[in-house]
């Protein structure tokens, strides 16, 4: 019987899902204007819904102070209570209430993981579209400079810097956004490299059009799509590794919530049957999987297969 | 050809349509066709008339986003719309075979080609692996392959593009099909190439009796293969005739346009009495790499003068280019502007040389950037060059696009891709004119284009010559072209240049043993050329 709830519960969920982004879609399609009402209209339901889940996620972040019941930081009650009426999501390991810490982590988590990949991004790819139009010694230099930093696994890494450089909010979105510009600066120097071929980028280079304008009227526009979609999938990475970095205690510094230290700090909780500390992870996890039914549904578009 | 002989494969009324945006248009409208047993059928028309469409359609194949939506297929008494897709995959590649525009692009360059040859035999139980083998050396050996007993176990991208389309055909042969489709198989080969390929494989047609459906533009090689020829329009037939009565008397007027379009020819010029060259090219040498691909080219181009570079694929017409362009300095020799040396480097040279010289690219897609709109690429040049801003630059947008007559308040806010190949062409012309240069390098312009299109090109780049006193280099493999808009011809091999000269004189007797070949390997209207032609090449060699 156990198993056939869950399933059913499990169906009940997905078609919730489901119909929460077909209403979104047709919202978007009524509200917006001519040209990106039609883009809408070929999105899937799966794209709809993440997106709707980033609006959501979004909102939660910008207005999370009118949101929460409770401040972020103050101990209101004893530990680990449970869900009650007024502590909807009951307390955590120090008796601060977790759904205003919830809502606070939202803000915290993806608002640092979004300002780390904004840099990781414009570090990344103006260098790798920089090195494709220049070539010679620069490309050599830059590319065997990425090669060696790519060489040392990520998190591995991430620690050893931040172990050096010391923890705060600020030495972490640089360390990670080091590390992640490697990964952008490959994918953008390789999209690059197959647009400066092309006879346009020859014309305007005939025609005495400096680099900087090569890269931003040229081949930026064409390399777009896949960078975009590329955003969306090095958030997602960014963001566990923020939660990673932090469950491991050199990320995000307490008392100032985020879901990765949530975890950790409410784990004992888990060997007693309480699902309350995996509500962070699952946070994690809800955001992750709609980032990624967006950047599909992007990349698929940029493909080509449609059109 | 007039003799009864049993039907192979018949179309009645065929429709076929295709999805864009989410809607079915029409692309098919209705066709109606009838082959004979050995008999071959030339299907021409520009390109969306359908042509490739309807080859496809004869192997009950529809493309992906097209579907079959009416009409009837009998292919030897069997319906091929009702026939499961089991039943039609068995026809395919046993009965009925084809051959693709581009065996470059259609060989799987992982295997080698006799591989790929006996796949279709072995899977059909048609013969074993063995006999494929032995069988694909005696076809090779008819295609007049070189060394057909050992060309087989080279990979595709071992042996020559004419080679490779030859292959092709041979292993579309593989299976003795009754009926063999060739889309376009010439059309991205030299002419010197293209015409072996023609004699090999009408030789191997006519020895197996094999029907085919002979998909091409160029009416010159629709008239050496085919019986009956069957011109399309947008999807609708405009007539069918046999090949002699259609070259001889088309009916309608369509088809006479498209005879017409090869009669396009500027009048004569008057000889250049001295004066300075706009751009001279003097002895230049130049290299990739270690290996030298230009040798000693010298020639001279002069204001409102067209001269012609003409080779085949290889013989260094490009590289000329972007010697002159200063993408690839040359090793020694240099590049004179109306009499000063310019820089071997485009980087070194002034904004002003830069604008003096421009170019017109082949591929209009990969030439205009297909993120920015007509108004940002055509004015650009004369922003960056001219200083024109605001309300001049509009304006002088709107002239330019008269120019090239486009319609101003209808084009200036379009994407490249909102546009015809055609109409693409005419812009990449109109950019090249906003820098108000003295010449222009046309990189085979029309090669990517209809006939009826190209000729348009050509008369629009004629009177914008005479305008604006614009001296062209016009790179070319195609004779035709050369005819209609050349003043003087350099003829190119290996790179150098093996004969110059004016056009008239070029094309009198006696040639260059090498211009000869070029000039006589150039399909012409008459159905009998071919054979005339590898008569009089077997008699003198």
């Amino acid at each position: 019987m156990g198993f056939l709830t869950g399933l059913f519960w499990l169906f009940a969920t997905i078609a919730a899902a489901l119909a929460a982004g077909w209403l979104f879609r047709a919202a978007a399609i009524a509200a917006s204007p001519q040209g990106l009402a039609r883009e809408f209209r070929t999105m899937p339901l799966t794209a709809s819904f993440g997106l709707l889940m980033i609006l959501i996620y979004i909102l939660v972040a910008i207005f999370a102070p009118a949101l929460a019941p409770f401040s972020e930081t103050e101990i209101v009650g004893r530990e680990y209570m449970p869900w009650d009426a007024v502590h909807l999501l009951g307390t955590d390991n120090l008796g601060r209430d977790m759904l205003s810490r919830l809502i606070y982590g939202a803000r915290n988590t993806v608002g640092i993981a979004f300002a780390t990949t904004a840099l990781a991004f414009v570090a990344g790819s103006v260098l790798g579209l920089l090195a494709a139009v220049v070539g010679g010694w620069l490309d050599q230099l830059l590319s065997r400079a990425v090669d060696v930093l790519m060489a040392i696994p990520a998190l591995i890494f991430a620690l050893l810097l931040l172990t050096i450089v010391g923890t705060s909010i600020l030495n972490m979105i640089l360390v990670i956004a080091l590390i992640d510009s490697t990964r952008v600066y490959r994918l953008a120097r390789a999209v690059a490299m197959n647009i400066v071929v092309m006879d346009y980028v020859e014309a305007a280079k005939l025609r005495g059009e400096g680099t900087w304008r090569l890269i931003t009227r040229e081949i930026l526009p064409n390399a777009m799509a896949p960078l975009v979609a590329e955003f969306g999938l090095r958030f997602c990475f960014v963001f566990l590794t923020i939660s990673a970095l932090s469950f491991l205690g050199l990320g995000i510094q307490p008392p100032t919530a985020d879901w990765g230290s949530m975890v950790r700090d409410n784990a004992t909780l888990i060997s007693f049957g309480d699902i309350t500390p995996l509500l962070p992870a699952g946070a994690i996890a809800l955001l992750t999987v709609s980032v990624n039914f967006v950047v599909d549904w992007q990349l698929h578009r940029a493909s080509g297969l449609k059109e | 050809m007039t003799e009864t002989r049993d039907v192979l494969l018949t179309m009645k009324g065929l429709r076929i349509e295709g999805r864009a945006d989410e809607t079915w248009t029409e692309i098919v409208k209705g066709i109606d066709l009838t082959l004979h047993k050995g008999e071959v059928l030339g299907l021409i028309g520009e390109s969306g008339a359908g042509k490739s469409t309807i080859g496809l359609a004869a192997m009950g194949f529809a493309r992906d986003g097209c579907r079959i939506s009416g009409g009837e297929i009998t292919f030897d008494g069997i319906d091929l719309r009702a026939a499961s897709e089991e039943d039609r995959r068995h026809l395919r590649g046993h009965r009925i075979a084809y051959v693709a525009q581009s065996a470059a692009a259609s060989f799987n360059p992982a295997h080698r080609l006799i591989d790929q040859y006996a796949e279709a035999p072995v899977r059909h139980q048609v013969m074993s692996r063995a006999e494929a083998e032995r069988d694909a050396v005696d076809l090779y050996r008819r295609m007049q392959l070189p060394n057909p007993d050992e060309i087989g176990f080279r990979y595709p991208h071992q042996v020559s593009g004419g080679q490779l389309q030859r292959a092709m055909t041979a292993m579309a042969m593989a299976c003795r099909p009754d009926l063999i489709i060739f889309d376009e198989p010439t059309t991205a080969l030299d002419v010197t190439t293209q015409i072996e390929v023609l004699a090999a494989i009408r030789d191997i047609v006519d020895q197996f009796d094999t029907a085919a459906i002979y998909i091409t533009h160029d009416l010159a090689v629709v008239a050496q293969m085919a019986d009956r020829i069957k011109v399309l329009l947008k999807g609708e037939e405009v007539e069918e005739a046999d090949t002699r009565t259609m070259l001889t008397a088309p009916r309608e007027a369509y088809t006479k346009s498209l005879w017409a379009v090869r009669s396009f020819a500027r009048p004569e010029q008057a000889p250049v009495g001295g004066g300075t060259p706009v751009v001279s090219v003097r002895t230049v040498t130049a290299a990739y790499g270690s290996v030298d691909v230009l040798h000693d080219v010298s020639f001279d181009v002069h204001a409102r003068r067209t001269v012609a570079v003409v080779g085949e694929s290889g013989s260094g017409k490009s590289t000329t280019a972007r010697v002159i362009t200063g993408l690839l300095p040359p090793r020694r020799g240099e590049i004179l502007f109306n009499g000063t040396a310019l820089p071997p480097d485009y980087r070194k040279r002034s904004r002003d040389q830069l604008r003096q010289a421009q170019m017109i690219y082949q591929m209009a897609d990969t030439a205009l950037n297909p993120k920015l709109r007509i108004r940002d690429l055509i004015g650009r040049p004369a922003q960056m060059y001219l200083g024109l801003q605001g309300k001049r630059l509009d304006t002088r947008i709107r002239e330019l696009l008269s120019l090239i007559e486009l319609e101003p308040d209808d084009y200036i806010d379009r994407l490249p891709s909102e546009l015809s190949g055609g109409q693409k062409q005419r812009i990449g012309i109109a950019r090249a004119l906003a820098a108000e240069p003295q010449f222009i390098i046309c990189d085979e312009v029309t090669s990517a284009l209809d006939q009826l299109v190209a000729e348009g090109i050509l008369k629009l780049l004629d009177k914008l010559q005479g305008e604006f006193d614009l001296a062209y280099m016009f790179i070319t493999h195609d004779l035709a072209t050369v005819r209609a808009i050349a003043d003087e011809v350099v003829v190119m091999k290996d790179g150098r240049v093996v004969e110059q000269g004016p056009k008239t004189q070029m094309f009198r007797p006696p040639h260059d043993p090498y211009t000869e070949l070029l000039l006589s390997s150039v399909p012409e209207m008459d159905p009998d050329w071919l054979t005339g032609v590898l008569d009089k090449r077997q008699a003198s060699g």
